[in-house]
């Protein structure tokens, strides 16, 4: 069976200089997968290819046996595949119900949405209760919940996750990462970038290790946690 | 007081043509932070090929009322305006989407030179007087005069406004305009075709461009291949004056300044004891842009505005 996501050979440059080398990185149906590396490392890079925000350099990104590499940010979300970007990306001046109605835009199954909305509030029932907020007047961790409600409204069958720990308050991050967990129990394949190693290896079932934009190891997360390497580098274990 | 009031209803009016242009600035503005220059001569160009239309219909079919052969002339200057401003988009700002801001800018200036002269070309330098097709009802209240064309005015602005607003707020195209303002990356990423919906908002700017062009040229009873320039330049200021990128202040910004310079045509000669004409009313228009502008830099409803398009 092939891969939901497959990324072969994929490179990014900024002007010449490469964020991200040759990497080769799979996916597949249902299953949470993740990405780590230190700041700078062409996590983002990567993401923002795969999702059609950048354009690749080289290489290929398969999605359901599908090339989707040369196709627009907007045509490879209708296929299915929703990015939650670095810093939630929630639309400030929009209210909460409207932000996740931007999240169904490309759905015309106006029942199913509706019973989806209707699922995201039991989710999180703090986006029920602040529907009629605007998204900018949210805290942090707020608009996180909004932006993976945000996404879950899409009914994507992958969802990329960029940094969703960044900036929130430990008890926040916990309750982020619950939700991510249920996200990806109802079936939906994640892709998880994360600066916060420890977090990202106990939540998945399989890591990749990204340095200087390269892949320097590959495996299930429980044998990444225990390598020594990964230990020092990025568990914060000293040597 | 009938003078006072007369300048009111003047003022009203000549807001309204200016509220429907600098719609156009502010969408534009709003989306993708362009000022588009040559709208006001998108505006002239809707004047003119109406114009032509209504001509030719007065001429060859004179039996026809004069209502329909408004409505024949918008209903093809509306589609040109709107081909017009999609051609725009397409040719002069779409390929310098990522450049630096100066570089539309300088396009924007090149369009509607280009454009200017095509007029020129087409429909020559004269003034082109608006054939005698319109009904010439003119009603009294409180001593001062309305006339069928400035309620028409008012009435079809108020009706356009509307539907706009509720367009922005309630439809699909509407709430990924929106979106698309405030985020093209996040837009995308939710499904939304960022170009579509930018040449949309083009679209709708231009068809409200030549509805004003058309009505002002019914107001003032002319229209030339120049007259696009003045008039997008007081629409720009009234979008400015308004708060530019906001809906609701394109439509205030309008108002007032239509308003501003109605009353002071009306009492320049009285407040300079004669010796400043009506003719100085532009002076008035730009000296309170520039007072806006030095204290509230934003514009009046601007920056904070949440109803952004």
């Amino acid at each position: 069976m092939s891969a939901l996501l497959a990324v072969k050979n994929l490179s990014v440059a900024y002007g010449g200089i490469r964020a991200v080398r040759e990497l080769d990185l799979e996916v597949a149906q249902g299953e949470m997968v993740c990405l780590i590396g230190a700041n700078g490392a062409g996590k983002t890079s990567t993401l923002k290819a795969i999702s059609g925000l950048i354009a690749s350099h080289g290489g290929s990104v398969h999605f359901d046996g599908k090339s989707i590499t040369r196709l627009q940010a907007h045509e490879i979300a209708r296929k299915g595949l929703a990015l939650v970007p670095e810093g939630r990306g929630v639309f400030p001046r929009m209210s909460v119900a409207e932000n996740l109605m931007m999240g169904a835009y490309v759905r015309t199954d106006r029942m199913a949405v509706s019973r989806d909305l209707d699922h995201v509030h039991a989710l999180l029932p703090r986006l029920a209760e602040r529907q009629g907020q605007m998204a900018g007047l949210l805290s942090g961790g707020e608009q996180q919940m909004l932006a993976l409600g945000r996404a879950m409204m899409a009914r994507p069958r992958l969802l990329l996750l960029d940094e969703p720990s960044m900036g929130l308050a430990p008890l926040m991050v916990k309750a982020v990462f619950d939700i991510i967990r249920h996200i990806a129990a109802e079936g939906v394949a994640v892709l998880l970038i994360e600066q916060n190693a420890h977090l990202a290896l106990k939540t998945c079932v399989r890591g990749y290790v990204l340095e200087h934009g390269a892949l320097t190891l590959a495996g299930p997360a429980g044998t990444l946690a225990a390598d020594p390497a990964v230990r020092q580098a990025y568990l914060g274990e000293g040597a | 007081m009938d003078i006072f009031l007369q300048q009111l209803i003047n003022g009203l009016v000549l807001g309204s043509v200016y509220a429907l242009v600098a719609l156009g600035y502010t969408m534009v503005y709003g989306i993708i932070e362009l000022i588009n220059f040559a709208h006001g001569e998108v505006t002239m160009m809707g004047a003119l090929v109406a114009l032509s239309v209504i001509g030719a219909l007065a001429l060859g079919m004179p039996g026809l009322p004069g209502v329909l052969i408004l409505a024949a002339g918008l209903a093809l200057a509306i589609p040109v305006c709107v081909a017009l401003g999609l051609l725009i988009e397409r040719v002069a700002y779409r390929p310098l989407r990522n450049a630096p801001r100066l570089a539309p800018l300088i396009t924007a200036i090149g369009v509607s030179i280009v454009l200017q002269n095509l007029a020129m070309l087409i429909w020559g330098k004269q003034y082109i007087s608006f054939p005698p097709v319109l009904p010439q009802g003119r009603y009294e209240i409180l001593g001062a005069h309305i006339t069928d064309v400035q309620i028409a005015i008012l009435v079809l602005t108020v009706l356009i406004m509307l539907g706009l607003i509720l367009m922005v707020q309630r439809t699909r195209l509407g709430r990924a305009m929106r979106a698309t303002a405030q985020s093209r990356q996040v837009a995308s990423l939710m499904g939304v075709d960022v170009n579509r919906v930018i040449a949309s908002t083009f679209a709708i700017g231009s068809a409200l461009a030549a509805v004003a062009g058309v009505m002002v040229s019914a107001y003032y009873g002319l229209a030339h291949y120049y007259m696009g320039f003045m008039l997008g330049l007081k629409a720009f200021s009234a979008a400015v004056l308004g708060g530019i990128g906001n809906l609701g202040g394109a439509m205030l910004g309008g108002l007032l300044l239509g308003l501003i310079e109605s009353f002071g045509a009306g009492y320049i000669g009285d407040l300079t004891g004669g010796f400043l004409g009506s003719h100085y009313q532009d002076v008035f228009a730009f000296f309170v842009l520039i007072a806006v502008l030095v204290f509230r830099p934003s514009g009046l409803l601007g920056a904070r505005g949440i109803e952004r398009a």
